[in-house]
């Protein structure tokens, strides 16, 4: 039997059908396991004993009567919590929604499930998802499994402890400027950053809405292939969902990438771009490794890149300011009494939401308000069109672009929460995609200081078979990730 | 841009906010900082380049169109108030907003 923390999407569903192992008895497996573990992470907010019971139920009885388990069957996966799930409470880590449950699944949740996999339950996050270490959450920050004195970053910071602990399989998260492969670099885990629309975002309760995305966090690019594949596709319920083909992403995983241009940006290398040497030095390594593998290396310009977290924290806080007006008192979510509604919405919002959250509700409606549009918001527009210009213009001459995920590797817990600026510019490699709409990725690349550090592959719109590929096939030069010190690894199989 | 208390203040008001003095201290600071940094965007010659609002895929079909316009039940009037701090009949309770004439 395979332990805990090392299962994959395939091992489970293959010792399922087999007969192997029950869903059931896999569930009560990680529920037992899990609270050992997690009491020092703090990755799961929720648990969802009922609700794995019921799937793992069904899935049993699937493989009981022989019939043909569906791809994801008896996976037991974790869902971040600003994404809605049906009769399970959905906090988005905010005291406005402490007891929020929502009457809906998010579609990639349904999708998930419908595949086979089992829910376990609800994951830490920034509030609202606005953070890059985890230290907005209302309900106390994820600690990284990798040292429990650091961030594990966020704003996916549960997703990735998770599953780098291996307390799931496999997580949902959500990516607005980095929050999945920024996360996934700090807790040496694959994250992927899908191409705007392939994922729907229905149920995904909305920070930044033109630059908001649901991808998977995994242990490999393997089970990050077979998470895409099943919750991809266009959705009716979201507008912005593209009608695009699905590829079988795991099955074109081992196609060659001999002969594939990857692109090195010069302005991510340059020295105001706060590379660490120890980043830089694994990241040039693993560069070194994908040109023996065949891939051609070269360098490429990006030159509007630098303006992106400008742009970001301009267009990210305005459409914030305006889907987070909803938090009022009236419908969900947390009411402080008053005697009229002015002041009720008022006290409501000045209790329910925490520091971070008001600072960009308060940045994002400044930057809309009469007099600032123009000068802030229309010109953080044109400005994210021409960072979206730069990659077009970049993707004619190579099939994949290479940074270092983040700058430095995961940082200590409070070291940078006194200064905002100073926590968006970790941001530095991952915002530019999502102004963009491409996908990336994050694989894991060795470590700099006994921390895991991240390669980000990025690509052309809807090319995230390419990257997947690549990631797969970096995974194979790279040799096997080791475990964090903690994790699941230390339970003892019952 | 110098960004003051007096701004702040608006701002708040403009977002429902209800700010501590402290906290419209800590926040007067950090926007002007935070606004410092985006005033790099004046750097860019931006003449005749359209604002992006939404991203477009040059290489999929339009996902942006309406689903078809069918009727179908998602929950019922008393599990939509369920979440509700207040609620009646089916409705959402907020405090007074006409006073009775006295």
């Amino acid at each position: 039997m395979t332990d805990l923390h090392t299962l994959t999407t395939a091992t489970v569903r293959t010792q399922l059908a087999e007969g192997q192992i029950s869903a059931r008895g896999l569930v009560e497996e990680f529920l037992r396991a899990i609270p050992a573990v997690d009491g020092r992470v703090h990755s799961y907010l929720t648990m969802a004993p009922e609700r794995a019971r019921a799937q793992a139920a069904r899935l049993d009885a699937l493989a009981e009567r022989g019939e043909p388990l569906p791809p994801l069957a008896g996976v037991p996966v974790a869902v971040k919590d600003v994404i809605s799930t049906r009769g399970i409470r959905t906090t988005c880590g905010s005291r406005a929604l402490e007891r929020y449950t929502p009457l809906f699944d998010a579609t990639a949740v349904e999708r998930l499930e419908a595949a086979g996999a089992i829910i376990l339950g609800k994951l830490n996050c920034d509030e609202f998802a606005m953070g890059s270490s985890n230290e907005n959450s209302a309900f106390g920050p994820v600690r990284n499994p990798w040292d429990l004195e650091r961030v594990p970053g966020g704003s996916s910071g549960g997703a990735a402890a998770a599953v780098a602990a291996g307390l799931a399989v496999a997580a949902l998260g959500s990516d607005t400027g980095g929050s999945i492969r920024q996360p996934a670099a700090f807790c040496g885990v694959v994250g992927l950053l899908p191409t705007y629309g392939r994922v729907s975002r229905f149920g995904l309760v909305a920070f930044a809405s033109s630059l908001d995305h649901i991808g998977p966090l995994a242990r490999s690019a393997k089970d990050a292939a077979a998470v895409l594949a099943a919750i991809a596709g266009r959705d009716p319920l979201d507008a912005t969902s593209a009608d695009a083909p699905v590829p079988d992403y795991v099955r074109q995983l081992d196609e060659p990438i001999a002969g594939l241009r990857i692109g090195v940006p010069r302005e991510a290398m340059a020295a105001g771009a706060g590379l660490d040497a120890a980043v830089a030095a694994q990241f040039q390594a693993a560069l070194a490794q994908l040109e023996h593998a065949g891939c051609k290396i070269v360098e490429i310009s990006l030159p509007h890149a630098p303006y992106a977290i400008a742009t970001y924290y301009v267009i990210a806080t305005a459409e914030a300011s305006s889907n987070l007006a909803r938090y009022d008192g009236v419908r969900y979510g947390l009411r402080v009494e008053a005697d009229s509604l002015g002041e009720m919405y008022r006290r409501t919002r000045e209790a329910g939401f925490g520091a971070e959250v008001k600072r960009r509700i308060l940045l994002g409606t400044f930057v809309l308000s009469a007099g600032y549009y123009d000068a802030y918001y229309r010109k953080a527009q044109r400005v994210r069109n021409l960072v979206a210009g730069d990659y077009r213009a970049a993707f004619e001459s190579v099939d994949a672009i290479a940074t270092p995920t983040t700058p430095t590797p995961a940082f200590r817990l409070g070291e940078k929460i006194a200064d905002p600026l100073q926590m968006y510019l970790n941001d530095i490699f991952t915002v530019s995609a999502d102004l963009a709409g491409i996908p990336g990725i994050s694989v894991p690349c060795g470590f700099a200081s006994g921390l895991p550090v991240g390669l980000q592959l990025l690509g052309n719109y809807f090319e995230e078979a390419r990257l997947l590929r690549l990631a797969h096939h970096y995974e194979r030069l790279r040799g096997a990730f080791p475990d964090p010190p903690v994790s699941l690894a230390e339970a003892p199989r019952g | 841009m110098k960004i003051d208390r007096a701004t702040v203040a608006h701002i708040a008001a403009l977002a429902n906010l209800e700010l501590g003095e402290a906290e419209m201290a800590a926040m007067e600071r950090d926007l002007a900082s935070i606004l410092e940094y985006v005033a790099q965007l004046d750097q860019l010659e931006l003449s005749g380049v359209e604002p992006m609002a939404q991203v477009a895929a040059p290489n999929a079909a339009p996902g942006d169109r309406a689903r078809d316009d069918r009727p179908r039940v998602w929950f019922t009037a008393e599990e939509a108030v369920a979440n509700a701090p207040q609620a009646g009949g089916g409705c959402f309770k907020v405090p007074r907003v006409i006073q009775p004439a006295s």
